[in-house]
């Protein structure tokens, strides 16, 4: 009954020094959801690039339906019906949903008579799976979670019998990802195997069967997973045990050091993006601002931090009027006030990626003692400073001198963390901290921000996780279209209750 | 009477100083909508000039210099790409490298083998193309208004100018009605989604330049064996790049593109008649201030215009699958 349809024997692969895949043997059954779970870097996303023909495996040979074949390019995966949905959507932005699907596979030289026929095929198969696509909508005008469906369609529309979905859900809001879900189980029911890759675990244990552990660019456990539970396969993940509750002890709020009085604030097309808010955090807490991406957020931690200007209302640094419409500090400034903040987009904002680790973990302090004297940097104290500070950190590797954007995702957040949280700020203002950023580090950044918050300084945690605000925050503010619209003290709140003020409907 | 036959000539010379302009930008909207950025029009139709007055002298046919103009821009259309496809590198600085490599190029090889330095001996009249009279031009010459659209206007004209016409519903037709127009699009706009659905990105990008190679060595040969009898030193005068102005401006849309073109021409005719007319009240203008109309012109457009103008996306970057 139960068949393998897709099955790897000693898969290997490497990116010059990189190992990404070390002999990795993989069966998946026809007509299951399959789970494949690992940290950021485990080597997932890289197996089924090879799977899909976008690379090329170094060793190892791959069966589809007991038959053993020749990847060298999507094409072929495509014609032995594997489908892949990427993390970055592979659609052309400017072009319809229809023209989208049809690219590599239009069937005829001048589009005409099969243009016709694919329309016919594509509305059966939205009908089928309760996709509501529209075909000639342009891809730019839809949501992130339209245009995830138009790339199941793609897969589909391509004569996918095995679909891969990589990172689905790390840009879909929590109703996208229930429709999303929907939409994956009747695959299932319709005889369609489905790869889901993935480092949360609750998506695994919410909607596979069968799940693989990948960790350090090797599969190091396959299980039924109903036979496992989430922290038997963080362990296996991270290769230790990992605490997935927080000890928190309980706050003790202390004065107000940092408060916005009605504050409003317009983006660069000019559009009021944050309407008068009102904000008060107190040394000792952690203030969570939860919502769904797009509601002011990143305007309203811009224009505390000093990169946005306020439009109207007043930010106050421990009692001192700091920033209004009319004057206001920059970010400099406000970090010589004990300021500190960590943006949201960490490798358009808080770094230059390009540039060596120990540039980036003086960045706003290099003109300080000891960095520099007299505008020349002092290179020797700089790279000692770098050492002590990447260790204290567990920053991997702990190299200095290597070029920050071959970091993963949760090293570079914790050289940004490192270097803000080293000065011993006031007040931090955090944006998204564990964005892209593994279990293992999603733990050691959690742990640092509650110590700080323990040694008294005030810290706003803005983040779209709600379990990250749920597990951190003392106080939870929630920002739906640019107004708050609901303080919660963090005890017994579910996150069904912050949910329906996400979603503006209270 | 006076005036109307003034309009019918400018009109007439704005088609045949439009030709070239029209030829490359054609020739650009292909290299672009793939993704690669072409500045080197210029040297390859300087290089077609060349090759095709080179070729026809040796050959004595205009066609066979046209095809041997073909074959050299080709082969600097995939110079273009092996740089900044295959292997990646900037662009922009293969572009310059074509440009001035071509400058030098011709004028050496005019000196080696014709002892003038950069120019070619004169063609007679079987070397080249010579003004196509269409059917019955000259008895409907005397008819009012059609006679002056039909005769004085469209008839006369080098086959060039009726080929550059021809290729803009051509180029509309290739670009957005056909699964290779659809591709070419995609490739230039995000080549991981034609990767991905199985398409040979580095191939498509090949067949665009390709293409643009055999445009724009219609605009070179037009220069030498049509409406001049011989190749001189930079000969182009910078149509390419004016070229690439109006294929910007026309947003990388042959329609627009060709309004473009018409209208960098026709400025260039206008100067070239307004060059020691008399005006009423101001009289004669010195003859750089109206040389200068056209450069002023592209400033004006595209400061005004280049704005609202969106390249494709992925333009100038060379694709890279793996990390």
């Amino acid at each position: 009954m139960v068949s393998p349809i897709l099955e790897l024997t000693n898969i290997n692969k490497s990116f010059g020094h990189v190992h990404a895949n070390k002999n990795i043997n993989l069966t998946i059954n026809k007509g299951t959801i399959h789970g494949i779970i690992g940290e950021n870097g485990a080597g997932k996303s890289t197996l089924m690039s090879i799977v899909f023909g976008l690379y090329q495996a170094n060793s190892g040979t791959i069966k589809v339906n007991g038959k053993e074949i020749n990847l060298r390019s999507p094409k072929d995966s495509i014609i032995n019906g594997i489908g892949m949905v990427h993390q970055h959507f592979m659609l052309v932005e400017n072009f319809t949903v229809l023209e989208n699907i049809i690219l590599g596979f239009e069937g005829e030289l001048v589009f005409g008579k099969n243009l016709e026929k694919a329309k016919k095929d594509l509305n059966d198969l939205c009908d089928t799976y309760k996709l509501n696509i529209d075909l000639n909508s342009t891809i730019s005008d839809l949501s992130v979670g339209f245009r995830q469906r138009v790339e199941i369609l793609k897969s589909l529309y391509r004569g996918a019998e095995i679909l891969i979905l990589d990172e689905p859900t790390g840009v879909l809001t929590p109703q996208e990802v229930d429709e999303l879900f929907k939409i994956l189980r009747s695959l299932k029911e319709e005889g369609k195997t489905i790869v889901l890759i993935t480092h949360k675990l609750i998506e695994i244990m919410d909607l596979t069967s069968e799940v693989s552990v990948m960790r350090q660019g090797e599969m190091v456990g396959h299980t039924k997973t109903e036979n496992t539970n989430k922290e038997q396969l963080a362990e296996m993940m991270v290769g230790r045990s990992v605490l997935l509750r927080l000890d928190k002890s309980e706050v003790k709020a202390g004065e107000v050091l940092f408060s916005v009085k009605n504050l409003t604030v317009k983006d660069d097309l000019d559009v009021t993006r944050v309407k008068n808010v009102d904000l008060e955090i107190r040394s000792g807490e952690i203030l969570g601002l939860a919502g769904v991406t797009g509601n002011g957020q990143t305007e309203l931690l811009e224009a505390l931090s000093g990169i946005r200007k306020v439009e109207s209302g007043e930010i106050y640094l421990e009692g001192k009027k700091v920033s209004d419409s009319q004057n206001f500090l920059d970010p400099r400034e406000l970090k010589d006030k004990g300021l500190a903040h960590v943006p949201e987009d960490r490798q358009r904002m808080g770094l230059v990626t390009d540039f060596k680790a120990y540039e980036n973990l003086i960045f706003g302090y290099h003109d300080q003692q000891p960095f520099s004297k007299s505008s020349v940097l002092n290179h020797r104290d700089i790279i000692s400073h770098s050492k002590k500070i990447m260790e204290e950190y567990d920053v991997r590797p702990q190299s200095p001198n290597l070029i920050t954007s071959n970091f993963s995702g949760g090293n570079q957040q914790k050289i940004i963390l490192s270097r803000e949280l080293n000065e011993n700020p006031k007040v931090l203002l955090v944006g998204q901290p564990t964005r892209g950023v593994d279990i293992g580090a999603i733990e050691f950044i959690h742990q640092r921000l509650i110590d700080m918050r323990d040694r008294g300084t005030a810290i706003l945690l803005v983040s779209v996780e709600l379990d990250e605000v749920l597990s951190l925050s003392d106080r939870i503010v929630v920002m739906f279209d640019g107004k708050i619209v609901g303080e919660k003290e963090n005890k017994n709140v579910t996150d069904r209750e912050l949910g329906l003020l996400m979603a503006g409907v209270v | 009477m006076e005036f109307l036959s003034d309009i019918a000539s400018l009109i007439n010379s704005t088609l045949r100083i439009s030709t070239p302009l029209v030829f490359a930008a054609m020739a650009g909207i292909f290299a672009e909508r793939s993704g690669v950025i072409d500045f080197s029009l210029e040297g390859k139709m300087l290089m077609a000039a060349f090759v095709a007055a080179v070729g026809s002298y040796f050959l004595g046919n205009p066609w066979l210099g046209l095809l041997l103009a073909i074959i050299a821009c080709v082969s600097l259309s995939m110079l273009h790409g092996f740089a900044s496809v295959t292997y990646k590198g900037d662009q922009v600085v293969s572009c310059v490298a074509i440009n001035i490599l071509i400058i030098g190029l011709t004028t050496a090889l005019a000196a080696a083998w014709f002892g003038q330095a950069g120019l070619t001996p004169t063609l007679t009249e079987d070397q080249r193309f010579l003004e196509v009279n269409l059917p019955f031009a000259e008895s409907l010459k005397d008819v009012p208004i059609i006679g002056t659209i039909y005769s004085d206007i469209l008839s006369g004209h080098y086959i060039f100018v009726y080929l550059a016409y021809l290729s803009v519903p051509l180029v509309f037709w290739v670009v957005f009605k056909t699964s290779f127009g659809l591709r070419l699009r995609a490739v230039g706009e995000n080549p991981s989604a034609v990767d991905t659905a199985g398409i040979n990105v580095f191939a498509m990008r090949y067949k665009a330049l390709a293409i643009n190679g055999v445009l724009i060595a219609f605009a070179g040969a037009h220069l030498s064996t049509a409406v001049n009898a011989n190749f001189f030193r930079e000969m182009s005068a910078g149509r390419g790049y004016l070229a690439l102005a109006a294929m910007i401006f026309g947003k990388w849309h042959p329609k627009t593109a060709l309004v473009a073109c018409l209208l960098f021409g026709f400025t260039d005719a206008l100067q070239i008649r307004l060059q020691g007319v008399e005006l009423p009240a101001i009289g004669e203008i010195p003859v750089q201030l109206i040389q200068a109309i056209p450069y002023v012109l592209t400033v004006v457009l595209l400061a005004g215009f280049v704005g609202k103008a969106i390249a494709p996306n992925a333009i100038g970057q060379p694709y890279i699958k793996e990390r």
